[in-house]
């Protein structure tokens, strides 16, 4: 039966998520927006408390996960992803690792000090292109430990990982002459020699969220960190089960990056709606379009196009949790919601006029904050080409 | 819970239509577009399969399911993706039909109802669209005064279906500043019927213009008697109906595109290959998908006898959009083919410029 109802459950879980928030986290937002660097202990602490008591990922998989991580967003993008959890390191060992890899690596995230996880695939020559990566994992046959050489960047969590108990999961090759047959996730866990954060960049938003280079010299980790089988198997690229288990992955994230973009872009709308409504300018739903002042009809197509990326990520995490294949739905959600949570944080702004420009408020943090759902994840493009070669059936080959 | 699988007698449904569009619609409907004529036999069969009855209580002979908007979301989509203009027509007499069942007084439901569950296609109709510009279905211009214990209706109305044929109308008026519904049947004295139509698209389907010159109503011929009808609902429930037609007929023509992209080769490749239209198409796909789904939203909530006017309007709203643009897609990616009437893209480019024009024209 199509439904569209939450359960008793989930509402309480999102407005919990909306109280804290608005309460917790908004009153903190701008101040870690600009002071990019600082970390927020009271709030790591309690979120950590919070978790722990809840044992485990940020990776629910239900609808009301998703929307509770949107409400968590309407508060603060970079703040939620500040939260200590395994993160994507964590989906990518739920993803491709044993029952014994998961108990093994995942039972530190509830229980002890904060802890955070990562993943690490993109590298300075190799970001859409993830098969061009360069990190290699050889197999010491001696000390049966594989050693990792290469540079990652841009691990959102880098830092907190390697510098608290956590762990990065690595994306390297063990065979660069085999392509996406040779890639292989490792994890790598903090203090292990060899394997240093190199640099924390400075962003255009989400700067409470730390977003990290790391290197990895030499650096030698227990056989039993490779995620999946090490077997190479030169089959058609787009089936092997290396990369399947890197876009399996991804089809379990990109919906959340979905209810991500969706809780910044709800939150520059419900400004733009509360100034209004401050005003005394009514939108008055139902008119005909010739009746609509502009700024209702901007609201409204603000609206719609909120609704329409709403409805496709729902449909993307309800999937999920039907354990039904999602990978054309997830792509849909993740390229709409990044599309229309660009366009609309930056209307908003351009709405608003000096409200929107100036940092009194949140609304252009909105704006700067929206935007990386564009990016992370697979950018907007990446995610049209999957789509794409999905309505049309095409290999990667058919459609580059 | 959040769900997002029809039950499986919507899916048996959806199939029955899938199969009267592959066996009937899509055989002919090119034709009628060109002909201006819908066969007889299409409308009887469409008939058999009881869209309308099916959704009438037993008391008044119908089947008496379950009354569903979002059920009849998923018919109207399916139908218009066979064919919007046979579409419109087979469900045209649901637009008296179902306000009807939902509003009527139960002398309404006892005069009128059963001739909707007949072997015959009913021919009933609603006249709401006036023709000009900054029509505005809550200020209409066409009135309803009080007199003589009945009313007197006046005006013009335009895109009236099926007009000619129709032995009972649903004609929408301005009473006191706002607006009702009259049931009036055929012949009635100031009932003028003008010539049927010729409009850009939808050409299989008879639209006519008339005017009512000062049309007498009886009282009890007032939608809901003393009581009136909730016209915002009627109007949402169209609102659902069109967006879905704007889903079927985004399909139809995305579906149509897709397949020529993959077999139309240009610089050594298919055209599909490039992502210049590879991405036209995954918009076009997102794009229908994204309608859909707020279009059952909207028609969920009005199964629930909700307020859906935010949800409803917003939809139709997003479909006004989508349809144009996908089908104006569709056309592009068959470059000078998609302009030659030997395809279809063209048709479809015709009828979903009309989304923002119908209105009111389909009901679920
Ligand atoms: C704040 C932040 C956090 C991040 N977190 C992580 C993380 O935790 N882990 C991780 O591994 N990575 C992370 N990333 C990296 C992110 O996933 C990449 O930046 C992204 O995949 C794009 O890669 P790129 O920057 O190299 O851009 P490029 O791949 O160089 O792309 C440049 C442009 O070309 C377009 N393009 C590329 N290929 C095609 C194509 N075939 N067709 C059409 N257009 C194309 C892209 O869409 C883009 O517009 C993060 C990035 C940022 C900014
Ligand atoms: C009414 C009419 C009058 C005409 N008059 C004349 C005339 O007088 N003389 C004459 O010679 N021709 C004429 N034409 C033909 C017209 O110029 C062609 O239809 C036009 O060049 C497109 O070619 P096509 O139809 O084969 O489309 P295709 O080349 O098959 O293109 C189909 C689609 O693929 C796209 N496409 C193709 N290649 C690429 C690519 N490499 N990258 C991205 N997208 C691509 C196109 O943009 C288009 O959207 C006429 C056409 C019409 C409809």
């Amino acid at each position: 039966m199509i439904d569209f109802e939450l359960t008793p459950e989930e509402q309480a879980m999102i407005d919990a998520a909306h109280k804290e928030a608005l309460e917790v986290v908004r009153p903190i937002s701008r101040y870690y927006d600009e002071h990019e660097h600082e970390s927020p202990k009271d709030f790591i602490e309690q979120q950590w408390q919070q978790q722990a008591q809840g044992g485990g990922s940020i990776l629910g998989l239900g609808v009301g996960a998703s929307l509770r991580i949107l409400e968590n967003c309407w508060g603060d993008a970079g703040l939620m992803l500040v939260a200590p959890s395994s993160g994507l390191g964590g989906a990518a060992i739920l993803a491709s690792g044993t029952q014994e890899q998961q108990a093994n690596f995942l039972k530190r995230f509830g229980e002890g000090e904060p802890k955070w996880g990562a993943m690490a695939m993109t590298e300075p020559g190799a970001g859409s292109d993830t098969a061009a990566i360069q990190t290699t994992a050889v197999l010491d046959t001696e000390t049966n430990e594989w050693v990792l050489n290469g540079e990652k960047i841009f691990i959102t969590g880098g830092q907190r990982s390697m510098e608290s108990d956590g762990l990065v999961v690595v994306w390297a090759t063990v065979d660069r002459t085999a392509g996406r047959a040779g890639m292989k996730p490792f994890v790598v866990e903090a203090g292990t020699p060899g394997a240093t954060i190199d640099k924390v960049e400075n962003k255009l938003g989400i700067r409470a969220s730390d977003t990290a280079t790391l290197i990895l010299d030499n650096c030698r980790i227990p056989y039993e960190n490779i995620l999946g089988s090490p077997e190479v198997r030169r089959v058609d690229s787009s089936q092997t089960a290396g990369f399947k288990r890197a876009m399996a992955t991804f089809d379990m994230t990109r919906p959340i990056i979905a209810a991500m973009a969706l809780g910044v872009g709800r939150a520059s709308l419900d400004f733009v709606r509360e100034t209004l409504e401050k005003e005394g300018i009514p939108i008055r739903y139902g008119l005909p379009s010739h009746k609509l002042t502009a700024i209702e009809r901007d609201v409204m197509e603000m609206e719609a196009a909120y609704k329409a990326a709403l409805t496709l990520m729902l449909r993307a995490t309800w999937m999920m949790s039907q354990f039904q294949p999602n990978s054309l739905e997830a792509s849909m959600a993740k390229a709409k919601a990044g599309i229309v949570v660009a366009w609309i944080t930056q209307k908003a702004v351009e709405m608003m006029g000096p409200l929107g420009y100036s940092r009194k408020y949140l609304l252009e943090k909105w704006m700067r904050d929206g935007k990386i759902n564009d990016i992370f994840e697979g950018t907007g493009q990446i995610n049209m080409l999957i789509v794409a070669r999905r309505i049309l059936d095409y290999t990667r080959e058919e459609l580059k | 819970m959040i769900s997002f699988s029809p039950s499986e007698e919507q899916q048996m449904i959806v199939n029955m239509v899938k199969e009267f569009n592959n066996d009937h619609v899509r055989k002919v409907y090119r034709e009628c577009d060109e002909s201006g004529e819908i066969p007889a036999n299409i409308i009887d069969t469409a008939w058999e399969l009881g869209f309308i009855a099916s959704s009438i209580p037993e008391e008044f002979q119908g089947f008496g399911g379950e009354r569903s908007a979002l059920t009849g979301t998923l018919i109207a989509e399916e139908l218009a993706w066979g064919d919007l203009s046979m579409a419109m027509h087979i469900l045209c007499p649901a637009l008296v039909a179902m306000p009807v069942v939902e509003m009527g007084t139960d002398e309404q439901k006892k005069q009128y109802l059963p001739s909707f569950c007949g072997d015959k296609f009913k021919v009933a109709t609603s006249a709401l669209i006036e023709p000009r510009f900054d029509f505005d279905p809550a200020e209409l211009q066409t009135t309803a005064k009080r007199a003589n214990g009945g009313y007197i209706l006046s005006g013009e109305k335009c895109y009236v279906p099926l007009a000619a044929d129709a032995d009972l109308l649903l004609v929408y008026a301005n009473e006191g500043g706002n607006t009702q519904g009259f049931l009036i049947e055929k012949g009635t004295p100031g009932l003028e019927i003008a010539e049927r139509e010729k409009n850009m698209g939808i050409k299989a389907l008879a639209t006519y213009e008339l005017s009512l010159k000062d049309c007498k109503v009886p009282k009890e011929n007032r939608l809901g008697g003393d009581a009136g009808c909730d016209f915002n609902r009627i109007y949402n429930l169209s609102r659902v109906a069109l967006s879905a037609m704007a889903v079927g007929v985004g399909r139809a023509a995305f579906e149509y595109a897709r397949d020529y992209a993959k077999e139309r080769h240009a610089f050594g490749e298919p055209i599909a290959s490039r992502q210049a239209i590879a991405f036209m198409l995954a918009e076009m796909a997102i794009d229908i998908d994204a309608t859909r789904l707020m279009t059952w939203e909207a028609a969920w909530k009005l199964d629930r006898n909700e307020d859906a006017t935010k949800e409803a309007s917003l939809a139709k709203m997003y479909a006004d959009d989508m349809a144009i643009n996908v089908t104006n897609n569709a056309v592009q990616v068959l470059g000078g083919h998609g302009y030659i009437r030997e395809h279809p893209v063209e048709l479809w480019f015709r009828n979903g410029r009309g989304f923002a024009t119908f209105d009111g024209m389909a009901i679920v």
